[in-house]
């Protein structure tokens, strides 16, 4: 085979890697792979800005659990892309971004469109590179992807210098890639999964709690399958929704700040806590010294960083979630002493308990027959989606009301930007769920507030045919930051009231998409039904309730035990 | 409680400030930190002097490993070790305490290696508590300059092998 320029090399390494769609904006470092990739059959989904590139291709990559892939140009293209990347870094999604360089005489000498993104990437990727030789070109790309997708998944960005790319070169032999500085512990020790499961055996009030390292591992069916052989109760993270299915009797719902009153008393009552793929975040543990105080914990997580970072762990397991799983099913398999249903009985008393807490505090809202309650407008989403629909959502009281009131039943239905929490998310991970599924139907849950944080994407959905579906839950406030200033600043509404917002009907109109209004209870469900039906883009705007505040609430700072309840 | 770490790199460029980003961003603290080429030249060793608790000591070496270019990470404190540390002392010596300046420097086995008129330069190799000793002597015949490397170490050999 002769020598191919370093552009048509990437293009050739992406379809290697079974690319298909990758998201980009293009500039001038990067002209030479654009024209590449016009010769291929990879699809490059055009965005309005760099950010929502990388988050298009997050979502891309949570809903089909593929790598995702973002191009973006050198200088502000790059930088642009940061949020998404910190974004997908906070969340360990698998992501290959690859940025234009000026070419490599120029670097260093603050050349245009020159940033060191290398460097301003370094605290919030896996791995970063600056390619600076062309024979390390493909090889570099191939490593890429091995770690994205590897061990605790991430993203990785790789710098492309504009004259390396334009290099020609020997396309080399695919090889096995190791790097003897980075082997992941996938398999759990023996010994650890022995004590971890007689620990289980003794728990007279076990408890799991369950994130999204579940959902990255494909552990779903390993999680039901202890949960119900061993009857424990799940409590869920807000990354780790959809890993157990909300709807069964085991589950109790999310925890921490906005949790449940029944997780968060479960977990401050329990004798165990099992903690698979999740990481004590202080959204879930509130004040740490008063977190699960009467249990032993039982930690699975790919990472060591996770383990005992936040919260000191009893029996450490350092492996694949899925492998960890499994592996503690057949050792309960192979437990001659172990019974299901003696041991359904022996946990009786502590889900009367449970059973006790949901009584008293399940989570509700006060409904009402005109103004429209965002929770009504999500049952409702639900109910008419039979809970099948990709939701993605913004940050703030929207995502909030969806964790708590959409119940989701299956993995890698809900995209939500859980650790960085950023605004704007929810549009462009819905056009790259969109993209991954072009069958199903994806609903963003936004807010008035968020929504106009990454708004020019709907012209990215409306060119790329994605019929996104938007539910504007609509306060005319910052309502997650007015909640806070309801409660704990005497109502003093500073710079959260937006008092021009655009009229999302007519702006949907303006980008060629469908907009609908509801301003009652009773328009809801036929404003939810018409999109629903209509195969193009929709803006759905609920003008909701404008000062419902998101309960149960953990103030800051506080135990999990003292909520704020509706 | 002081630490001493010693971790083998890859040797290439940006490596060491991912080490040293880790640090900053994660609010762990660095006493002293020396870098350098092996043996095998893609491959450099790097001695960092951290303090913190147990817990925080056992993060940094959880997160030294997270690092895709870090290979090994060894606690020495762990072991049996040597440590080292070379320092350059600029200490005045006028003609009253020139001779008390070269007894000290015999003392710790230490080198004038450069000489003025109203100075002595003195190079000095030892553990960290040898050349405090050194500084606090010599302190109040007055330093004028102090260069230190920095601890390196070195577990001892397992003598029973």
């Amino acid at each position: 085979m002769g020598k191919i320029s370093g552009s048509q090399a990437i293009v050739k390494c992406l379809q290697e890697e079974g690319v298909k769609t990758i998201f980009g904006y293009p500039g001038g470092a990067v002209l030479d792979l654009f024209d590449a990739l016009m010769d291929s059959e990879i699809t490059n989904v055009l965005v309005r800005h760099e950010q929502g590139a990388v988050h298009a291709a997050d979502g891309f990559a949570r809903v089909s659990g593929e790598v995702g892939v973002a191009l973006l140009t050198s200088g502000p293209g790059a930088t642009n892309g940061v949020t998404g990347i910190a974004t997908a870094y906070m969340d360990s999604i698998p992501l290959v971004i690859l940025t234009g360089q000026v070419p490599r005489a120029l670097i260093g000498n603050d050349a245009f469109q020159e940033v060191d993104i290398v460097g301003i990437t370094r605290p919030c990727t896996k791995h970063n590179y600056l390619v600076n030789d062309v024979d390390d070109l493909v090889p570099t790309l191939r490593e890429a992807f091995h770690i994205a997708r590897t061990g605790r998944p991430g993203p990785v960005l790789v710098d492309l210098p504009k004259d390396l790319v334009a290099t020609k070169l020997l396309y080399p032999e695919k090889t096995p890639i190791h790097i003897s500085s980075y082997q992941p512990n996938f398999n759990p020790h023996p010994v650890q999964v022995e004590k971890a499961c007689h620990r289980i055996l003794q728990a007279k009030r076990p408890v799991l709690y369950v994130g999204g390292g579940v959902i990255s591992a494909n552990a779903s069916e390993e999680l039901t399958t202890l949960a119900e052989k061993l009857s424990i109760p799940v409590t869920m993270t807000l990354m780790g929704l959809g890993s157990y299915p909300g709807s069964h009797r085991l589950s109790m719902g999310m925890l921490g700040m906005h949790g449940t009153y029944t997780a968060n008393m479960a977990v401050a009552e329990c004798d165990l806590l099992i903690a698979v793929g999740a990481r004590f975040d202080d959204r879930v543990t509130g004040k740490l010294s008063d977190f699960a105080t009467k249990a032993d914990i039982i930690h699975i997580d790919i990472d060591p960083t996770s383990i005992s970072k936040n919260v000191k762990v009893d029996i450490p397991i350092v492996a694949d979630c899925r492998n960890a799983l499994t592996a503690l099913n057949q050792w309960f398999a192979r437990e001659k002493s172990f019974n299901p249903t003696e041991q359904a009985e022996k946990l009786a008393p502590w889900f009367a308990v449970i059973a006790g807490w949901t009584a008293k505090h399940p989570l509700g809202y006060r409904d009402d027959n005109q103004v429209i309650k965002p929770q009504y407008v999500i049952e409702t989403l639900h109910r008419l989606t039979e809970g099948k629909a990709i939701i993605t959502t913004e940050v703030g009281q929207n995502q909030m009301w969806a964790a708590q009131f959409h119940k989701f039943d299956y993995p890698r239905h809900f995209v939500t930007s859980g650790g960085l929490g950023t605004m704007g998310f929810g549009l462009p991970a819905a056009i790259g769920a969109q993209m991954a599924f072009p069958e199903r139907t994806v609903i963003d849950i936004a807010g008035d507030g968020s929504i106009q944080m990454n708004i020019q994407e709907l012209a990215t959905a409306r060119q790329f045919k994605c019929p996104v579906k938007i539910a504007i839950l609509n306060n005319g406030y910052l309502g997650m930051v007015r909640q806070w200033q309801e409660l704990f600043y005497n109502k003093r509404y500073a710079s959260t009231v937006m008092n021009v917002v655009p009229d999302f009907v007519e702006l949907a109109k303006a980008y060629g998409a469908v907009g609908l209004r509801a301003t009652t209870r009773q328009e809801v469900e036929p404003v939810i039904r018409e999109a629903l039906a209509t195969a193009n883009v929709v803006i759905m705007d609920f003008r909701i309730e404008q000062e419902e505040g998101v309960y149960p609430m953990v103030p800051a700072g506080k135990a999990t035990t003292e909520m704020l309840l509706v | 409680m002081k630490h001493t770490f010693s971790v083998l790199l890859q040797n290439k460029p940006g490596v060491l400030s991912r080490v040293t980003g880790l640090f900053s961003g994660r609010g762990f603290n660095i006493e002293s930190l020396c870098v350098a080429e092996t043996l095998d030249p893609k491959v450099s060793c790097l001695t960092v002097v951290s303090r913190g608790d147990e817990a925080i000591i056992e993060q940094i070496n959880k997160q030294l490993n997270k690092l895709i270019d870090v290979i090994k990470v060894s606690e020495i404190n762990s072991k049996e070790y040597v440590e080292r540390e070379m320092v350059l002392i600029r200490v005045k010596a006028e003609a009253s305490t020139r001779a008390e300046v070269l007894r000290v420097v015999d003392i710790f086995r230490g080198k004038v290696v450069d000489v003025s008129a109203k100075s002595y330069a003195i190079e000095l190799t030892g553990s960290d508590s040898k050349i405090q000793a050194v500084i606090d002597i010599l302190r109040p015949i007055g330093i004028k300059e102090i260069v230190r490397t920095g601890t390196i170490a070195m577990a001892r050999a397992n003598k029973n092998k």
